[in-house]
């Protein structure tokens, strides 16, 4: 019995003094449930998240915000001779790149081949396949297949962005069967969906293995992955929707690490750095989301510049950023983000200065004050609504703050908060009372157009697409915008943009407030996590994540 | 009986066709359509985009024309795909839908089952401390907001002691022995089951103890107990066989409502049930998702109300289901 229990204790000892295993799970959280699994069905961040373990792009922009190849063996560009001007047969210009597939396969053995590359443009271009935006693939007038992995693309169109090419793959040994027996129900009998641990349909370092719907899904390290390999042998993503569960169960050890793209809000990590700062790194990446007020231009109290002007000079974007964000979140110069390699520090900014702002509102007729408010000569109440999205704590808070600094020289903002989907709707239909405030997404480099071009109006003619809500029209703008779309050479192409940013900062069609940062709650035994602050997620790179540590 | 049961039945359907119908023009009349979402969030989409889509998802059509293509479908078994999973409705709610039962059900039968001892107990001692201390307990869960109550449990059982997990269900790999898979199933459900307990234990409670007061008030418990009849005999046999049947109305139609009610402990627990779906199909304009689920939650509280109206048949012979009695 004694020799029993001795032995028992020696086992126990043995197992104690052996060295740590290396940890083979990393359980990550994010905040939302990825919709349909199809890559070209939708674009969906959470989504994007975890897609981004199983395949890649051809290109994506790294934390550095350059522009690199991911499943393409080297960028085109017209530098190295992959991609030419060239003239079409309609007798406008036109671009042709050369691109090479790297060498990959899908996790079912079969190779990564421009067969891929035709099908999913096939796909993208089909009027009944539910594609949310066809405008990427009709974009590609012809396909030129080389061989397996090289091809040229025609496309209908100059333009600066011609080697930045978000295109994800379609494996079409697998779906193309499925699409061409129906190519109208194919968004509801993709394989993504039907068949989502099909091993077939990935061929990044990782691909899905268990989806249990609103709860987890679980990767594991996909065999037929050509690039490095990987250090976790499972990834298992669980979906908690609520921030205050999210940090519990970070704390808790149900969870390593909380996906910073979609994960704590930032006032959160704010609070949770203080409070455990020690067993984590937290990182305050500046994104290219950025925070404004679009001004409804046809509001008639708003239609002159100064008023607006005045606005923005009353609201202490600076103090705000202190005050709730303990100054993480950089001030919104413009739409184009200061770490932008297209901004322009000389167009106007506006500094905090309620006295200029006073003077502005007087200049503009609206000097008389009744109850705190400016009225104009016919008795014109300087008093807007101030619409925004119910259910976001701290733009709910921005909003309040902002309603009480204009109050001091005058305006009164009547906040009007709405459900998001209510709130859009309203936006996109114009019918907003004066101000929304909301945010938008930018690529790096990328031309503002569909926020500021007079043709990104939405209205019933156009199908209510676009997003220039403001309703904004300027003809030099407009002219701006093409031209840098067209430019191909970058210091050309950064005078253009110069030029977009100047008059957007003297009209004033959207108030800018901040850009937002994508706080990164990182324990500290996680290594090789790179937040990039584009929509292309640092999972892109999840093969350099490693753990160090117990 | 039979009769009883074929006329049910048939009330059920009517309501659950009319349910539909509401649901359906409801929801269509809501502002912006999923293209709408979309577009917001896609600066890509151009016009002919969102002409071809609303066209692909039958959403250029009239609002009854589509109702009735989906009711038509319906009646055969399809129930159609929800927009945002891309997968048909009941696979997405049937997992959800079992869920939710494992949760509000384990909360329900916990809540009445002490929630009845606890109201008659009081009942039984009114003006006394443990009366004061019950309705002092049942004030506390009744005022205490859900999500407030769910963190508070988190963060003591999962964060600071580390007993319980913070959150979702277990999905044990396979083969793991049956005991562990459950033992680890049953700790995942301990915080969202105590969580929904507590929060509906108060309101049962209360009725309860209101039915057993008045209950107690009557002629035949006085006359019980002028008969010698034990207390325990007064207080189970005459006062609490009659002061059930209000209860049960009340029970039947909570009951229904844990089908889709649940949502906050749902969110919290990050626990994949029926309550969390409805509300983010609403949200995400996913029509047939939303109707489903409110179809489904609809007919949990109309069986609610038969499991109800059987009930009251159990608990009071003058009651019969037979006969169509006033």
């Amino acid at each position: 019995m004694i020799r029993r229990f001795l032995a028992s204790l020696l086992a126990l000892a043995a197992l104690v003094a052996s060295p740590a295993q290396a940890k083979d799970e990393l359980v990550v959280a994010l905040t939302q449930m990825p919709g349909t699994w199809n890559p070209v069905i939708s674009s969906m961040l959470a989504k994007s998240l975890i897609a981004n373990m199983t395949a890649r792009p051809l290109t994506a922009y790294d934390a550095d915000w350059k522009l690199v190849c991911l499943a393409c063996t080297e960028l085109p560009t017209v530098e190295n001779g992959k991609a030419r001007v060239i003239d079409l047969p309609d007798g406008k210009k036109g671009m042709e790149i050369d691109v090479e597939l790297r060498d990959l396969r899908w996790g079912d053995g079969v190779p990564v081949t421009t067969k891929d590359v035709a099908f999913t443009l096939e796909v993208g271009k089909h009027p009944l396949s539910g594609v949310a935006s066809s405008e990427g693939y009709k974009r590609v007038l012809k396909l030129d297949v080389k061989d397996d992995r090289r091809f040229t693309m025609t496309i209908d169109r100059v333009t600066f962005d011609y080697n930045s090419s978000a295109l994800l793959l379609l494996p079409a040994h697998i779906e193309k069967p499925i699409f061409e027996a129906n190519p109208a129900e194919y968004r509801n009998k993709t394989a993504y969906d039907t068949q989502s641990t099909n091993p077939g349909l990935a061929f990044g370092p990782y691909r899905i293995v268990e989806i249990v719907p609103g709860s987890r899904i679980t990767l594991e390290q996909n065999s037929t992955w050509t690039g490095e390999k990987p250090y976790f042998k499972r990834i298992v993503v669980k979906i908690i929707e609520n921030t205050a569960a999210l940090e519990a169960n970070l704390l808790s050890g149900g969870v390593d690490y909380v996906l910073g793209e979609l994960g704590l809000s930032l006032d959160q990590a704010i609070a949770f750095e203080k409070r455990h700062g020690a067993k984590y790194n937290v990182i305050y990446k500046p994104a290219l989301i950025w925070e404004h007020i679009d001004v409804n231009l046809d509001n008639k109290l708003l239609a002159d510049k100064r008023v607006r002007q005045a606005m923005l000079l009353a609201i202490d974007r600076k103090a705000i950023s202190e005050k709730l964000f303990d100054g993480k979140q950089p001030i919104a110069h413009g739409g184009i983000s200061d770490l932008d390699p297209m901004f322009s520090p000389t167009a106007r900014q506006y500094n905090y200065d309620p006295t200029a702002a006073k003077k502005l509102l007087d200049d503009a007729g609206f000097s008389t004050i009744r109850n705190n408010v400016r009225q104009n000569a016919a008795g014109e109440r300087l008093s807007i609504e101030l619409g925004t999205t119910a259910g976001n704590r701290v733009r709910e808070l921005v909003a309040q703050v902002i309603q009480s600094q204009l109050r001091q020289v005058g305006i009164e903002a009547r906040i009007k908060a709405d459900p998001p989907r209510l709130f859009f709707e309203v936006m996109n239909r114009r019918n907003y009372g004066g101000l929304g405030m909301y945010a938008w997404v930018q690529r790096p480099g990328g031309v503002p157009r569909s926020t500021l071009h007079s043709k990104e109006i939405p209205t019933a003619e156009n199908g209510w697409s676009g997003q220039n809500y403001p309703g904004y029209a300027n003809p030099q703008m407009d002219k701006a915008l093409d031209d840098a779309e067209r430019e191909l050479d970058v210091d050309k192409r950064r005078a253009f943009f110069a030029e977009i940013q100047k008059l957007a900062a003297d009209d004033l069609p959207s108030l800018p407030l901040f850009f937002r940062v994508d706080p990164f709650v990182i324990p500290k035994a996680l290594k090789g996590v790179t937040p990039t602050g584009t929509l292309n997620s640092s999972t892109l790179w999840i093969e350099q994540w490693r753990w160090e540590g117990p | 009986m039979s009769r009883y049961f074929a006329s049910r039945a048939v009330q059920t359907l009517l309501t659950l066709t009319v349910m539909s119908l509401v649901v359906f023009v409801l929801i269509g009349l809501m502002p912006g359509d999923p293209i709408d979402l979309m577009i917001s969030g896609d600066p890509n989409m151009k016009s002919e985009d969102a002409a071809r889509l609303r066209a692909a998802y039958g959403l250029d059509k009239p609002l009854l024309e589509r109702y009735l293509a989906w009711a038509s479908e319906a009646v055969q078994g399809n129930f159609g795909y929800s927009r945002s999973f891309g997968q048909p409705v009941l696979t997405i709610l049937w997992p959800r839908l079992l869920n939710t039962l494992l949760l509000a059900g384990s909360a329900f039968v916990l809540s009445v089952a002490i929630a009845l001892p606890l109201g008659i107990w009081a009942a039984a001692h009114p003006r006394s401390r443990a009366d004061y201390l019950i309705n002092l307990f049942c004030f506390a869960g009744i005022s205490t907001p859900p999500f407030w109550l769910a963190l508070l449990l988190i963060t003591l059982f999962a964060v600071f002691l580390g007993w319980l997990p913070a959150g979702g269900m277990a999905y044990p790999r396979p083969g793991t022995p049956w005991s562990v898979a459950l033992a680890e199933q049953l700790r995942h459900l301990v915080l969202p089951v105590v969580t929904l307990t507590l929060v509906q234990l108060g309101p049962y409670t209360r009725f309860m103890r209101g039915a057993m007061i008045e209950a107690l008030r009557q002629d035949y418990v006085r006359t019980a107990r002028a008969k010698g009849a034990p207390e325990r005999t007064v207080l189970w046999r005459h006062a609490f066989a009659n002061a059930l049947a209000p209860v049960l109305t009340i029970l039947a139609l909570s009951f229904g409502g844990l089908f889709s009610g649940a949502v906050i402990t749902e969110t919290m627990f990050a626990w994949p049930g029926m309550g969390k779906a409805i509300y983010q199909a609403i949200l995400e304009n996913d029509y047939n998702l939303a109707l489903v689920g409110l179809l489904l939650a609809t007919a949990a509280t109309i069986a609610g109300n038969l499991l109800a109206d059987l009930g009251y048949a159990w608990v009071d012979p003058r009651v019969s289901l037979a006969a169509d009695q006033p």
